[in-house]
C-alpha cells in the first residue's frame, strides 16, 4: 500500500496498462508536451513515446472518431476530454458509433476503448463549464458508465476500464485529483465494473451515490453521527453495470434512502435508482425515496448561488431525517 | 350471498305498505325468502322486476310518501336494478335493499352498506384513514399483515398520519387489542389444548385425585362465542406456503376406519327406549353427537379461518350435509356437544326436511364450526369431501360395512366403517386431525365415552 494522489493513482494505472499491453494508447488535448491539463498523463510521453501518447487539435468529434476506429481494428485506445464539459461535440462518435458497433455488426466488432476526463462542477467556472455528464452516456444502452471516488477506485476501476471489451465512459471529479488515499502497488489491482462499495456501514438510513459526492455523504454521514443516527453509505462506483443487488441489500437494511448525486435532478441517475427501489424493493420502504441533487438550473457563476446550486451536506442531513420521520 | 334474484313482488307500484308487510320473494342462492317491508308508505316504484337480479344491497324498490319527488330513481326504472348506487341522495323514506330483511345476513349486509357510505368529507383521522384508505408505508402494511396486527387498531405519526415501520412495531410490542371477555375465553382455550384423546389420562388437575381420568374441562356456556388467535409467524408461512401450492383451501385427507360394533349396539338400545315415544335414533345422529363431543375436546378443530387470524368457536355447530334438488344445504345443529341423541335425530329430521323444501332460514344454514357429510347411505364406502369455508375442517362418513377382521389371529365378521376428515392445513395440521380422529374413533368404539 501507498499513499496515492487521485491523480498519480490514474496515472499509475495508465502506465501499468500501457506497460502491460502494447495496444493501449493515450490521445487528446495536450497529454503528450503538457503531460496533460491536469497532469494525469505526467511522464507518459516520456516513458511511451509519441506513437502511443498522442496530441490532438482541439476537435473532440475528430479525436473520438479516431479513437472508435482504431478500436474497431483491435487497438484499446484511451482517449482523454479535457473535460467531459466537452465531450459533448463528441457524443455522436460515442452514442452513434462506439456504443452501437457490436450490436450493429452482430457481435463482429467491439470497440474497447476508455473516454476519460474530468466530469461535474469545478469552482466558478460557469455554466458551461460545470457539467456532471453520467446521464448524457448513461441514457445509452452499449457504454459503460466509471465515476471513481477514492484513489484506490480510480485506479481499480481505469485498469479494468481499459481493459474492458466495451466503451467505458471514465468520469473522474476534478476537485478529487488533490485526494490522498492508500492504493495498493499491485499492478493486477483491479476493481471489476458494476460492484459498489459500501463506503461506511450504518443502518438507519441509506445514502446512495456515486463519484465525488461519495465524500459529500460521508460528511453528511459524520454529521448524523452526532444526533446517534448511523448512515449506509454506498458508493455504487460504476453506473452501468449497475450493482442493483448492493442497493438492494441496504434499502433492506435501513428501509428508507436517499440518492444523492452532482447532477440535475431532471431524469437524472437518482431517477432511475429511485424506480428500481420502487420496483425490486416496494415491500421494504418505509418512506418515500428522496433525492438531493443540483438545483435545475443552469450552475450560477456567482459563489454564492453556485454554493446553493450544489448539493451539499446539509441537505443530504435533512433529507435522511426526513426519511427517518424525524 | 352475493345476489338474489326478484321472483316475485307481492306489491305493486302505488299499493300502501306497511312495517312487516311481505312485499316480495327473493331467491338466494340457497333459499327462497319472504322480503318484509321496513317502513310505511307506498310502494313508490319498483327497480328490479321479477327475475331480475341484483347485488345485496342495491336497491330494488322504493317506499315513500305518496308525493315525494322521485324522479331521480325513475330515470333508470325499471329493468334491473343495478347502478342504483345508495351514493345518490335518497328522496325516500325508506329504500327497500336486497336482503335487508333477511335475518343472518342481514347485519352484515347492513354493516357493507353503512361502511360503503360511511366515510364523511374530508377530515383526515389520526390513524391515517382516508376515506376508507389507509395511509401506511409498503414495509408498514408488510410487517403488519406478517405480524397479524390491523393498520386500523394503530395511529400513524407519519406525515399525514401515514401509518410508518415504527408504528407497527409499538401495536406489536403493545400487543394485540384483546377482545371483549377474552381473558377467561383464552384460559379455557389453553387448558382445553392440553386435553388428550379418549384413552389417554389427561393430568387431573383437583385435588385428591377424584378427576376423571379422561375429564374434558367444563364446558361454560357464557363467555366469548369464539376466540381470535392471531397468527404466528409459522403459522402464517404454512398458510401462504400451502396455499400457493394447492388453491384457495390447501386440503389434505385423513382417513380412520371404526369398529361400529358397540355404536350400533347403543342405537339399538336408544331406539328401544325411544320406541314408545315414536322416536328413532340413526347411526348418522350419533356421528354428530359423537363428533360434536370431540370437537369440544380438539377446539383447535372447531375453528375458522379468517385471513388474518383463526377463530376458534367455544360452542360447537355441526353442518349436516343434506343433498337436495339441484344441490345440497348444511342445516345446523347448534350446539351439538350439549344435545342428546334423540333431540339433534328429531332437529336433523325437521331441518333436512325444510332443506329439501328449500323452506330454511339463512341462521338455520349459516354459521356452522365443523361440518359432517354422511354418503352411507348411498352405498359410498369412504370418500372425501371440500371444505366450506371458512370451516376448517369436514367429515366424509362412508356406509358401515360387514367385513372380515382378524382379531387374536381369527378372522372375525365386524361391522366397520371409514370417516375421512378434510382438513384445511392453515388451521389444522395433521397431528392435530389424526388426534381428533383418534378421539372421535374412541368415542364411536365405546359410545359411553360420549358422556364423559
Amino acid at each position: 500500500m501507498a499513499e496515492l494522489t487521485y491523480r498519480d493513482a490514474l496515472n499509475q494505472a495508465l502506465a501499468e496498462e500501457m506497460e502491460r499491453d502494447g495496444d493501449v494508447f493515450l490521445l487528446g488535448e495536450e497529454v503528450a508536451e503538457y503531460d496533460g491539463a491536469y497532469k494525469v498523463s505526467k511522464g507518459l510521453l516520456d516513458r511511451f513515446g509519441v506513437q502511443r501518447v498522442v496530441d490532438t487539435p482541439i476537435s473532440e468529434l475528430g479525436f473520438a472518431g479516431l479513437g472508435v476506429g482504431a478500436a474497431m481494428v483491435g487497438l484499446r485506445p484511451v482517449v482523454e476530454f479535457m473535460t467531459f464539459n466537452f465531450s459533448i461535440l463528441a457524443l455522436d462518435q460515442v452514442i452513434n458509433s462506439a456504443s452501437k458497433m457490436r450490436s450493429m455488426s452482430g457481435g463482429q466488432i467491439g470497440v474497447p476503448m476508455v473516454f476519460r476526463g474530468p466530469s461535474g462542477a469545478a469552482l466558478q467556472l460557469g455554466a458551461q463549464h460545470s457539467h456532471a455528464c453520467e446521464t448524457w452516456y448513461l441514457h445509452a444502452p452499449g457504454v459503460k458508465v466509471v465515476t471513481p471516488s477514492t484513489p484506490a477506485d480510480a485506479k481499480g476501476l481505469l485498469k479494468a476500464a481499459i481493459r474492458d471489451n466495451d466503451p467505458v465512459a471514465f468520469m473522474e471529479g476534478e476537485l478529487l485529483y488533490n485526494v490522498k488515499g492508500e492504493v495498493p502497488d499491485d499492478d493486477d489491482f483491479i476493481i471489476p465494473l458494476g460492484v459498489a462499495d459500501l463506503k461506511r456501514e450504518g443502518g438507519d438510513v441509506s445514502i446512495i451515490t456515486h463519484g465525488s459526492m461519495a465524500h459529500v455523504a460521508l460528511h453528511a454521514a459524520g454529521q448524523l453521527a452526532k444526533e446517534g443516527i448511523e448512515a449506509d453509505v454506498l458508493d455504487l462506483r460504476s453506473l452501468r453495470p449497475l450493482d442493483v443487488d448492493a442497493i438492494l441489500a441496504t434499502v433492506a437494511k435501513t428501509n428508507r434512502a436517499v440518492y444523492l448525486e452532482e447532477g440535475w435532478p431532471y431524469v437524472g441517475v437518482g431517477a432511475q435508482i429511485v424506480a428500481i427501489i420502487m420496483e425490486e424493493a416496494f415491500d421494504d420502504l418505509d418512506a418515500p425515496v428522496l433525492r438531493v441533487t443540483q438545483a435545475d438550473v443552469p450552475m450560477p457563476y456567482n459563489k454564492k448561488l453556485e454554493t446553493w446550486a450544489k448539493p451539499g451536506a446539509a441537505r443530504v442531513v435533512e433529507a435522511c431525517k426526513k426519511v427517518l420521520y424525524v | 350471498m352475493e345476489e338474489g334474484q326478484v321472483v316475485r313482488w307481492l306489491k305493486s307500484e302505488g299499493d300502501r305498505v306497511a312495517n312487516g308487510d311481505i312485499i316480495a320473494e327473493i331467491e338466494t342462492d340457497k333459499a327462497t325468502m319472504e322480503l318484509t317491508a321496513r317502513g310505511d308508505g307506498v310502494l313508490r316504484i319498483i327497480l328490479v322486476a321479477e327475475g331480475g337480479t341484483a347485488p345485496v344491497g342495491d336497491v330494488i324498490a322504493l317506499i315513500g310518501t305518496e308525493d315525494e319527488d322521485i324522479s331521480e330513481f325513475q330515470a333508470a326504472s325499471p329493468v334491473n336494478g343495478t347502478g342504483q348506487s345508495e351514493g345518490a341522495a335518497a328522496p325516500a323514506d325508506a329504500e327497500v335493499a336486497l336482503g335487508t330483511s333477511v335475518a343472518g345476513e342481514a347485519s352484515a349486509v347492513a354493516g357493507e352498506t353503512s361502511a360503503a357510505t360511511g366515510p364523511t368529507a374530508g377530515t383526515e383521522s389520526p390513524s391515517g384513514d382516508i376515506g376508507g384508505r389507509i395511509k401506511a408505508s409498503p414495509l408498514a402494511r408488510r410487517l403488519a399483515t406478517e405480524s397479524g396486527v390491523a393498520l386500523s387498531s394503530m395511529s400513524g405519526s407519519g406525515p399525514a398520519g401515514r401509518i410508518v415501520k415504527r408504528d407497527v412495531e409499538a401495536a406489536i410490542a403493545t400487543g394485540p387489542a384483546t377482545p371483549v371477555g377474552a381473558a377467561p375465553a383464552v384460559g379455557t382455550v389453553a387448558q382445553v389444548e392440553a386435553a388428550t384423546p379418549v384413552g389417554t389420562a389427561a393430568p387431573a388437575e383437583a385435588a385428591g385425585g377424584t378427576a376423571a381420568p379422561i375429564a374434558a374441562p367444563p364446558f361454560v356456556p357464557s363467555g366469548a362465542e369464539f376466540d381470535d388467535v392471531p397468527l404466528s409467524q409459522m403459522r402464517k408461512t404454512i398458510a401462504r406456503r400451502l396455499t400457493e401450492s394447492i388453491g384457495p383451501v390447501p386440503h389434505f385427507f385423513l382417513t380412520i376406519e371404526v369398529d361400529m360394533g358397540r355404536a350400533i349396539e347403543a342405537r339399538s338400545t336408544i331406539n328401544t327406549m325411544l320406541e314408545q315415544e315414536g322416536h328413532k335414533v340413526s347411526l348418522n345422529d350419533l356421528i354428530i353427537r359423537a363428533t360434536a363431543a370431540a370437537l369440544r375436546r380438539h377446539p383447535a378443530c372447531n375453528a375458522h379461518w379468517m385471513g388474518d387470524s383463526i377463530r376458534r368457536h367455544n360452542r360447537v355447530h355441526i353442518g349436516v350435509a343434506v343433498a337436495v334438488e339441484g344441490g345440497l344445504i348444511t342445516p345446523i345443529i347448534r350446539d351439538g356437544d350439549l344435545k342428546g341423541v334423540a333431540h339433534i335425530a328429531a332437529e336433523v329430521r325437521e331441518l333436512a326436511g325444510r332443506a329439501r323444501e328449500k323452506r330454511l332460514q339463512p341462521e338455520e344454514y349459516s354459521g356452522a364450526t365443523f361440518s359432517i357429510s354422511n354418503l352411507g347411505m348411498f352405498g359410498i364406502h369412504e370418500f372425501t369431501a371440500v371444505i366450506n369455508p371458512p370451516e376448517a375442517g369436514i367429515l366424509a362418513v362412508g356406509g358401515v360395512e360387514e367385513v372380515p377382521v382378524v382379531e387374536e389371529g381369527e378372522v372375525v365378521i365386524r361391522n366397520r366403517m371409514k370417516m375421512t376428515m378434510s382438513c384445511d392445513h392453515r388451521v389444522i395440521d395433521g397431528a392435530l386431525g389424526a388426534a381428533f380422529l383418534a378421539t372421535l374413533k374412541g368415542m364411536l368404539e365405546e359410545p359411553t365415552a360420549i358422556l364423559t
